[in-house]
């Protein structure tokens, strides 16, 4: 299949109906951290890019919301194809200027915190991160608590980046500063938003 | 559901156009993640005027889908203009499912009450929100309020609360009652009552607001930290009311005053309508148990029997009564 068709193929098959299910499941996702949300395989992306991935770039995504692309998408061009057909969003220069980030290796990604954080007068101008994982059960466990998790949570994403509870700590600290996680596997989606706290497990 | 074919033209489904509905659906999620912070939002027009709940409208029309059941509800009431028109016009252009049942619903969108049947985890409630900034009749500027966010700077407001204090005697401010968020940002739940602000604390709902004309969105993850500002010598109180509602009886609820005739007879009954019926349907209800009981003193029957009659009197005295605990 050549680039152009690829690009074009894949999309939601019902735009509305399906962006409000992608949304809803995210939404719910983001006010109970931890919580993990089934979400339908509703996209046909080109690889690496997964189908959740790419559903909730569908779903939040526009011409608004430039995007940012870790360097195993931006090396496809089939993705930045995809993606530019089916949301017309522009593609951000750096990491700070991005709305969104798609992360297909967050285990070798840059620093949270070359991300756009917000100011502290808009700490909604900052970017939200969609890493793409394999699950969200075979990893390292973290223990979440905040608002959204009535005692605690726990989610066990593996892959996930170097220094992660440190550097998810620092991201607490930044509040209301800070990035946002949505965490995407294969038919299932959880979120970090920056309230949410891991509490350290030892061994 | 798909596009309906029997019809020649149809607005989008839930009326707004794609775009704007992801936009919402972003200032949403930057709610949730930031508790009682205002996100700024592209509000567009709606078939409505500002103060009809364009915002709250705005919100629901972003978050529902086919499956959902709505709730509209307008000071408590299913049944008054503003919640019977907003449920039209979502019955119209989402063809959803309506109920006035509290626990039926899926999606509630409210103006100035929170339902007193408990809410459950998974539905949402959408408040409609005139004024979303809490020091905007203390600072009207929007460059220095948003400072005071920032710098979490709230003494003005301990300084408002304070005076209250000074010159009734009592924190006299009843509705839209200031609330600290996950002791971060001071909050305005709405004009909601004051009696409704501690079902904001760790409610398993998710409570989102919508403020059309001021252009915010703000959220309140379920389980989060909702406290009332007040001072340890004057802690915050909510209001009580000395009579049950007069048609079914219930105590600890939220009571609205009903003017009968021009002779001064008023009655005080349940302002939330759904909760006062299912009341009269079924008071020996298991589920209205604890709250029943004070109210027709543990026998449930009776009390239907024995409504009271209004009290006719020549000389109306309504300094704040059943209003205010004192």
């Amino acid at each position: 299949m050549d680039i152009a068709t690829q690009s074009i193929d894949g999309g939601f098959a019902e735009p509305v109906f399906n962006a409000q299910v992608v949304f809803r499941a995210i939404m719910d996702a983001m006010a109970r951290p931890g919580a993990v949300q089934d979400v339908p395989q509703l996209t046909r992306p080109p690889a690496p890019l997964s189908a959740t991935a790419a559903a909730a770039a569908l779903s939040l995504c526009d011409n608004d919301t430039p995007v940012w692309l870790d360097p195993p998408l931006q090396a496809e061009a089939s993705v930045k194809a995809w993606l530019g057909f089916h949301t017309g969003a522009p593609m951000a220069n750096t990491p700070a200027d991005a709305h969104f980030a798609l992360i297909a290796n967050p285990k070798e990604m840059a620093a949270l915190d070359g991300f756009a954080q917000g100011t502290q007068e808009y700490p909604d101008r900052s970017t939200t991160l969609i890493f793409l994982v394999d699950d969200l059960a075979s990893g390292p466990s973290l223990l979440l608590e905040g608002p959204g998790i009535e005692k605690t949570s726990m989610i066990a994403p593996p892959g996930m980046p170097r220094h992660f509870v440190e550097q998810w700590k620092q991201n607490n600290q930044r509040f209301p500063r800070g990035v946002d996680i949505i965490l995407a596997a294969p038919g299932s989606l959880a979120c970090l938003p920056r309230t949410t706290r891991i509490k350290t497990m030892e061994a | 559901m798909n596009a309906q074919s029997t019809e020649i033209a149809t607005y989008n489904f839930a009326y707004l156009d794609e775009q704007t509905k992801r936009m919402i659906r972003r200032a949403i999620l930057k709610g949730i993640a930031i508790p009682g912070y205002q996100v700024p939002f592209a509000s567009r027009e709606m078939p409505m005027p500002y103060g009809w709940g364009t915002g709250g409208v705005q919100v629901t029309a972003s978050i529902i889908g086919p499956d959902d059941v709505l709730k509209v509800i307008d000071q408590g009431a299913d049944d008054t203009t503003n919640a019977v028109s907003i449920r039209a016009f979502f019955k119209k252009v989402a063809k959803v499912a309506v109920t006035t049942e509290t626990a039926k619903a899926t999606i509630i969108q409210t103006r100035h009450r929170i339902p007193e049947h408990p809410l459950n985890a998974g539905q949402v409630l959408v408040f409609q929100v005139p004024i979303p900034e809490p020091l905007r009749f203390l600072e009207p500027r929007e460059t220095e309020t948003r400072k005071m966010h920032a710098l979490e700077e709230y003494g003005l407001m301990h300084v408002k609360l304070y005076e209250d204090i000074a010159k009734h005697g009592r924190i006299a401010t009843t509705y839209a009652y200031p609330v600290k968020v996950e002791g971060r940002y001071v909050m305005d739940p709405s004009p909601t009552p004051k009696f409704d602000n501690p079902k904001m604390h760790r409610s398993p709902a998710l409570q989102l607001f919508g403020a059309g004309r001021e252009k915010r969105i703000y959220a309140v993850p379920p389980f989060t930290d909702v406290v009332s500002l007040d001072f340890e010598d004057h802690p915050f109180e909510v209001q009580t009311f000395d009579q049950p509602c007069a048609l079914c009886g219930a105590a600890n609820v939220y009571l609205d005053e009903v003017i009968l005739d021009d002779h001064g007879g008023h009655m005080f009954v349940c302002s939330d309508t759904d909760h006062c019926e299912k009341r009269r349907a079924d008071s020996t209800s298991p589920s209205w148990g604890g709250r029943a009981k004070g109210a027709d003193g543990g026998n449930g029957q009776s009390s239907l029997s024995s409504t009271p009659t209004p009290a006719r009197r020549a000389d109306p005295r309504h300094k704040g009564e059943g209003k205010e605990a004192e």
